[in-house]
């Protein structure tokens, strides 16, 4: 065992240096200002750019221009920021570049508690762009899944084509814990792929079969590269053909939602004989765990579903888990957001949830005191 | 040294009938020809509205955004490609709505050319007023621009820092030289051009090229700005990571000791900020961990600096720490009042067997825990020491940690010889006068 002691924040940031980031662009906020010093203390010394936007849009306006022009990047803000996201990452999903973005979310509505966490985003990050296209929301429940989450963060995001987001959260985000060096897990790292050489480049034509096109960044040599937010043919130029549009729209959700299978990330923790299963994620998930086991020594086992995955919608392995329980509960920090997609997909009214808003910890007691009724 | 033309054949502009714009293509496409340009070494980056039509005139790589946001993903792209010519086309419009990414362009000086296209309305909507439309005009918007004053672009980037600036009308006789010299600029250039927008703005006024290259010639900016001149963003940037060495990410801690117990330990720290209660947090976690211990620390301050509360929660425990909220404490460090006052509630989860060491003259809350009053002041330790201290006493006592864990901690966390040897040597005055001494 070899230890460090890092906060979610600067394991993100290890995180996207592993990942191969070389651009990163933030405005300060809390509780994500972190990564912005962390990356700033060691990007550049590598080799890599961060900037301080004059404001949210341009930060993620910085990385969009510098993903188009082939480099990897990353910004960071919490909810207030995304709402200046929004439309880049509208921007982001037409035009197909790769950027990953955190939130290090904390308890809104509107300005609410900069010091104070919360999951409440989770459903914004999914829907905050115009069209209602899907987007990859990874949650990590621990700082060495902040680590390893952003290194599958790019992944995603250089495989798909489109932003990827993690929903961190002040509790994650901002609190140090011991990482085991010798047991984080190190995903390979993948790279966009950039077309064959010798024939005419068409930036949004996909390939027989496939689902995402290849990639030329702008300053390529000797082929040129196009990027436009207007609804475009394959060749990038704006279009009115609707077979093409509609042909082009499917595309955009059926590459990430049929693919959901190749990036479900979770825990399953069984309990035998148990008649409940609990579905949380986030810090919320670790006072489950030990909820879980507390209940276990009452002679109340309960299992566990940590969903890492939260966007798109896991649900074959939800229905797969949920299956053989009498009783499902889902924990989080929040109004009750992700909820609905578990009654939804579960297609159940009768499901537990247990909910908290106020800028504190679910504590395991909260949780056993509604499962021990 | 020139080249061939880098017009689009197959996208010709197709514009109202008698507008300028049709000028500024033409005139762009002589200054890439003359400037010896391919396509593939320039980036047209594009804005919303009629200006945002450009990127596809041309055969360069291209860049057609959101409105207003033009110059945030020129500065991307510039930054990562020093060696592109990129060339920003904006409406009057989108100097309104980007206001903030302009006038940061013009502060920040990275080498991209904007050519603004002010025509003095937004014509592609329907002719509402912009930022520059003159207060005597007829707009769609009624009187609204009636009450405000224009503003004057060039002004404005020259305000801002921007070293090259050209205010100039689609008539210009030399207009191809002006974006030529534009773009051969190091350094941020902002081309103001005055132009006619037949569809709208001239439908209600009286505007003729005469007119604007007239208003155009009397201005002041005619390039170079004096006193704005200094060395370009990127190539700063660059020659600044020359002066920097790699950094590699930290080694672990392995353990060394045998941890006192592997239970779960809860250790509070109650500070006032400046009394350094979150690095003490993170020097006791750096002991448990050379113990082997799993460990986490949330902290909690507010955004005032000197002054308010400042609090650590430190868990160690020889398991998987789940839940990393505080419970129940093993160990009160109370040094402020600040820090006690936010915290009073917990006093009454501590139980028989916790230990709070206690500032003289601080006041408590009730509570089971068994107490240690330490005169930290007539001991010399300084008020900003006294967090740390408190982590001595612990220590001295074998509560969580050992001095030999402490001592670990004190070496990995400063480099510097100095403190190491202050916090040492307060480690040996505090456990020899308080625990050897009685307290």
């Amino acid at each position: 065992m070899s230890t460090v002691f890092w906060e979610g924040n600067e394991a993100i940031a290890w995180g996207a240096v592993d990942a191969g980031c070389r651009f990163f662009a933030g405005y300060p906020i809390t509780p994500a200002t972190t990564i912005l010093h962390t990356m700033l203390r060691v990007l550049p010394p590598n080799g890599g750019i961060v900037m301080q936007g004059e404001d949210e849009i341009a930060s993620i306006g910085f990385c969009i221009g510098a993903s188009m022009a082939g480099y990897k990047a990353m910004t960071a803000t919490s909810g207030p920021g995304i709402s200046l996201y929004s439309e880049n990452i509208s921007f982001a999903i037409a035009c197909e570049i790769p950027l990953v973005i955190v939130d290090v979310q904390r308890l809104g509505p509107s300005t609410g508690s900069a010091t104070r966490g919360a999951d409440g985003d989770i459903q914004f990050l999914r829907w905050a762009n115009t069209g209602g296209f899907p987007t990859i929301v990874l949650c990590p429940s621990t700082v060495a899944d902040c680590y390893s989450l952003t290194i599958h963060a790019f992944n995603l995001a250089e495989i798909f084509r489109c932003p990827v987001f993690i929903a961190s959260n002040k509790e994650i985000g901002m609190t140090r814990e011991t990482v085991d060096l010798d047991k984080l897990e190190r995903p390979d790292v993948i790279d966009r792929k950039e077309p064959p050489e010798g024939q005419p480049y068409m930036p949004f034509r996909v390939a027989p079969y496939e689902q995402v096109p290849y990639f030329l960044p702008v300053g390529a040599k000797g082929r040129l590269s196009r990027f436009t937010s207007s609804t475009h043919g394959e060749d990038g130029y704006i279009t009115t053909n609707p077979d093409f549009i509609e042909k082009q729209n499917r595309r955009l959700e059926e590459k990430l939602a049929k693919a959901v299978g190749e990036f479900t990330f979770y825990d399953y923790l069984q309990a035998i004989d148990s008649d409940t299963l609990v579905i949380s994620y986030g810090i919320t998930a670790r006072s489950a765990i030990e909820a879980a086991r507390a209940l276990e020594s009452l002679g109340r086992p309960v299992s566990l579903l940590i969903l890492k995955t939260l966007w798109p919608v896991p649900e074959d392995l939800i229905r797969r888990k949920a299956r053989d329980y009498k009783r499902i509960a889902v924990v989080e920090m929040n109004m009750g957001l992700y909820l609905r997609e578990i009654q939804r997909v579960l297609c159940r009214d009768d499901i537990i949830s247990i909910t908290k808003m106020n800028g504190t910890l679910i504590t395991p007691e909260e949780i056993m005191e509604v499962l021990s009724k | 040294m020139s080249s061939p033309s880098l017009i689009n054949p197959s996208r010709p502009p197709v514009f109202c009938p008698g507008c300028s714009h049709e000028n500024i293509v033409k005139a762009l496409d002589r200054a890439f020809v003359n400037l010896g340009l391919a396509g593939d070494q320039i980036c047209i980056v594009s804005d919303i509205g009629c200006s945002g039509l450009f990127d596809t005139f041309f055969n360069t790589h291209a860049v057609h955004g959101l409105h207003g946001r033009a110059l945030t993903y020129a500065a991307g792209i510039k930054m990562c490609r020093p060696e592109l010519k990129v060339v920003v086309t904006l409406g009057d419009g989108g100097i309104g709505i980007g206001g903030a990414h302009f006038l940061a362009a013009c502060k920040r000086n990275l080498d991209l050319t904007l050519i603004i296209m002010n025509n003095f309305n937004f014509g592609m909507t329907g002719g509402q007023h912009s930022v520059t439309t003159p207060k005597d005009s007829r707009v769609s918007t009624s009187f609204l621009n009636q009450i405000e004053k224009p503003l004057s672009v060039g002004e404005v980037a020259a305000a801002a820092g921007a070293p090259f600036v050209y205010v100039c009308s689609a008539y210009d006789k030399d207009f191809s030289r002006i974006l030529e010299a534009a773009i051969k600029f190091e350094g941020f250039s902002v081309v103001e051009v005055k132009e006619i927008c037949p569809g709208r703005f001239t439908k209600w006024n009286k505007l003729t090229p005469k007119m604007l290259e007239e208003a155009a010639q009397s201005s002041s900016f005619r390039g170079l700005v004096m006193g704005n001149e200094r060395a370009e963003y990127g190539r700063a940037y660059r020659d600044y990571l020359t002066s920097l060495s790699p950094i590699n990410r930290p080694d672990g801690i392995k353990a060394q000791f045998e941890p006192i117990e592997t239970k779960r330990y809860e250790v509070l720290i109650l500070g006032a900020a400046g009394q350094h209660a979150v690095t003490a947090g993170e020097v006791l976690a750096l002991a448990a961990m050379s113990a082997g211990l799993r460990v986490t620390q949330k902290n909690e301050y507010d955004i005032t600096v000197l002054r308010g509360p400042s609090i650590a929660e430190v868990i160690f425990s020889g398991e998987e720490i789940h839940y990393t909220g505080i419970k129940s404490p093993n160990v009160v460090i109370a040094v402020a009042q600040e820090g006690i006052d936010r915290r009073r509630s917990v006093f009454k989860a501590l139980s028989a067997d916790s230990l709070i060491i206690c500032d003289r003259g601080l006041e408590l809350p009730d509570s089971k825990a068994d107490l240690l009053e330490v005169d930290f002041k007539s001991l010399g330790v300084k008020k900003s020491q006294r967090a740390f201290a408190g982590l001595a006493v612990m220590a001295a006592m074998n509560r969580g940690i050992t001095m030999d864990m402490l001592r670990f901690a004190i070496d990995r966390r400063y480099d510097s010889e100095k403190i190491r040897k202050e916090m040492h040597d307060m480690m040996k005055t505090l456990s020899q006068r308080v625990i050897k001494g009685g307290g």
